[in-house]
């Protein structure tokens, strides 16, 4: 009779799961130890860090990521949950607060995070790519005031280069900052800016001299600034845990400290900002990819059409093999393109590049073809798939749209050396 | 700083979220390229250690753990979490195969003298083995008082005041230190390791030893005969009325007739 009463004396595995209400069929992690073992080749600490990412996704994101896509809900107190576990600052430089890890973490790191919700782990991202700009090319002054609260994400940051005109042809942007004073004033408009009303410091490509990248200036623009105002909340397919919209300068004006770099060298920045953020969002793909694989694969155990269950069916099993051997494919290109980044390879602007056309295509693919195996229901709101397959969209577009990216890599193979 | 010390034992165990597959031959579960993580009632020990050591009450957190290389792992997960050192005790497979409750235990006993904890703090069993036996052995053979599946602890005077989850309720007991603790479920939630600390934890001093370096001979004195899968759930089916379930739970012989 003891045994009755003692429930939680047997079966410590149950328990565990029962008195955590985990539910079993969200928690079993059935791709570790497969062939796309998300850790696969990972150690030490690396793969601890995975860990803790993954915890925080699975806690943290995942159950909530439904709810934050259809109330457009941007969740301040998970993402600064994240950050206080070192998730806001990653590649920064510790002696501001950054957590002063390499771009392979970083990329590890996202790719876990966008498990639970790749529309939040993306606008992480970009904070993260903003924060390192200030940390790598701002003064001690600029890097003082903000990186410390940047890391704690009590502070939220967006990049501003793409304008209402300006958008694959960056160069030809408009903005304008003229020196009044000891302040600029910045007249033109930003389009399609993530966090835009909600961020507390813009990082704003601008012009200060003649036409071309060499005209072109990076300057912070904070949201309290005279003159800075916003758009209309964009309505878009998926990234709906932050908002974006036009970021309008009118007469705006920043005390000339808050340039970053050198006057005229905003482009080069911009660009170097963005190689980073063109591994992050591959990384973002890269996890959403991975749950919808994963998710996928349970259905074909679940669901049973013809008298079996999916999994027995030969096309389907095919389909999934195809899908896991396009994720690894991504994956392992991405990483190589992260560590090239982090060894300074002369290479690595293309490989990230390379890396971005590759994993985001493959990975919207997957997520897509997820929804196909899930059939009517993949369609639902229900169901998550369909949020990774709205979710990764845009990855094709954004940081460089993949027909840029096919550019650069042509114009690195058509380059006589 | 009241100098306490606190030996927190942290097991190496096929994670919770697995689904365990028994091996073909019956002699155990597959445990090869499954992933492992450190025993989620050792993980809340490990915290409630932590705590403790926040809250000044203790000065030292010493995680332990008794098992293959990859033990390891664990006890830096301990460290991140903010362990102040370890002592890995390097089991080789096929001794790990047979090692018993009993033989942790009198590790973990003569780590506790040597180190001269006043604590030592485990999970109050294992997810794989569940055999909930290590901390009352260990309070056995070193003659500790023992406090198992603790719920809350305090520490009151010079004595801890813990919280118990017993058969009909809660049982608070004061226990005499040096003690020995095991933790249940609801004594804490564990924390996140945080970055920088699973950096920091890289560092941190982590001493290699062996059973025989505590005088403990590895000897079995139990022999697993096999291993099986739990019997599959029979489907269940609706009955009309009670006087149908009593009739079916005489003829299953489960109520007298």
């Amino acid at each position: 009779m003891a045994l009755l009463f003692r429930p939680s004396q047997i079966f410590g595995r149950t328990v565990y799961h029962l008195q955590r209400s985990i539910q079993f069929c969200q928690t079993r992690t059935m791709l570790a130890g497969s062939c796309i073992d998300i850790s696969h080749g990972l150690e030490g600490e690396q793969n601890q860090i995975q860990q803790v990412a993954l915890d925080f996704a699975k806690n943290e994101m995942s159950p909530y990521m439904q709810k934050w896509d259809e109330e457009e809900i941007f969740p301040v107190d998970t993402m600064r949950k994240a950050a206080a576990l070192g998730f806001g600052a990653v590649y920064c430089n510790e002696k501001y607060g950054g957590t002063g890890l390499s771009r392979l973490d970083a990329s590890i790191i996202f790719e876990a995070l966008a498990t639970g919700c790749c529309s939040t782990t993306a606008y992480i991202s970009i904070h993260n790519m903003c924060a390192w700009m200030i940390d790598e090319f701002g003064t001690e002054e600029l890097r003082e005031k903000w990186i410390g609260s940047l890391a704690t994400m009590d502070k939220f940051a967006s990049y501003c280069l793409t304008e209402p005109g300006a958008g694959s042809d960056a160069v030809s942007l408009t903005t304008s900052a003229k020196k009044d004073g000891s302040d600029y004033v910045i007249n033109g408009a930003k389009a399609f800016i993530s966090g835009a009303g909600r961020s507390d410091v813009y990082v704003v490509m601008c012009r200060t001299g003649a036409a071309g990248a060499k005209g072109v200036s990076c300057i912070l623009v904070d949201k309290d600034s005279p003159g800075l105002s916003f758009g209309k909340k964009e309505k878009k397919v998926g990234w709906n845990t932050h908002p974006a919209s036009i970021v309008s300068f009118d007469d705006c004006r920043v005390p000339q400290t808050n340039l970053v770099g050198a006057e005229g060298q905003g482009f080069n920045i911009a660009m170097k900002g963005l190689n980073g953020g063109r591994l992050n969002v591959a990384s973002c793909s890269l996890g959403a990819a991975h749950a919808s694989i994963a998710k996928a694969r349970d259905h074909l155990k679940v669901r049973k059409q013809f008298g079996k269950t999916l999994e027995n069916f030969q096309y389907l099993q095919f389909r999934l093999a195809e899908m896991a051997t396009q994720l690894l494919a991504s994956r392992l290109m991405v990483r190589n393109a992260a560590k090239a980044l982090d060894n300074k390879d002369q290479e690595a602007v293309v490989l990230c590049s390379m890396a971005k056309l590759f994993a985001t295509e493959q990975c919207f693919e997957i997520c897509n073809g997820a929804l196909q195996l899930f059939g009517g229901y993949g369609y639902l709101k229900d169901y998550p798939v369909q949020q990774y397959m709205r979710d990764t969209r845009v990855h094709c577009i954004l940081e460089g749209t993949n027909e840029i990216m096919r550019m650069l890599v042509s114009r690195d193979l058509l380059t006589e050396r | 700083m009241s100098g306490l010390r606190v030996l927190v034992g942290c097991k190496r165990v096929i994670d919770y979220a697995v689904k365990i597959r028994v091996k073909p031959d019956k002699t155990g579960v597959v445990t090869d390229g499954v992933k492992h993580s450190m025993n989620p009632f050792d993980e809340i020990a490990v915290e409630e250690a932590v705590r403790m050591k926040e809250k000044k009450i203790v000065s030292e957190v010493v995680a332990v753990s008794c098992g293959p290389a990859q033990c390891q792992e664990i006890l830096r997960t301990a460290m991140a979490m903010g362990a102040d050192r370890a002592i890995h005790v390097e089991v080789d497979a096929k001794n790990y195969d047979t090692m018993l409750p009993l033989h942790v235990a009198k590790i973990l006993s003569k780590i506790a003298q040597e180190e001269k904890a006043d604590i030592v703090f485990t999970g109050k069993q294992a997810i794989d083995d569940d055999a909930n036996q290590t901390a009352q052995m260990v309070a056995g053979i070193l003659n500790w008082p023992q406090a198992t599946f603790a719920s809350k602890i305090e520490k009151v005077d010079g004595n801890l005041k813990v919280t118990r989850e017993i058969d009909g309720g809660l049982e608070t007991i004061s226990v005499k230190l040096p003690a020995v603790i095991s933790s249940d479920l609801r004594l804490n939630e564990p924390r996140y390791a945080t970055l920088p600390n699973i950096m920091k934890a890289k560092k941190k001093p982590l001493v290699k030893k062996t059973p025989k370096d505590y005088g403990v001979e590895l000897t079995s004195t139990q022999q697993v005969l096999k291993v099986d899968e739990p019997l599959t759930r029979q489907a269940g089916s609706k009955l009309g009325s009670v006087e149908e379930l009593v009739q079916k739970l005489r003829d299953a012989g489960l109520v007298p007739s």
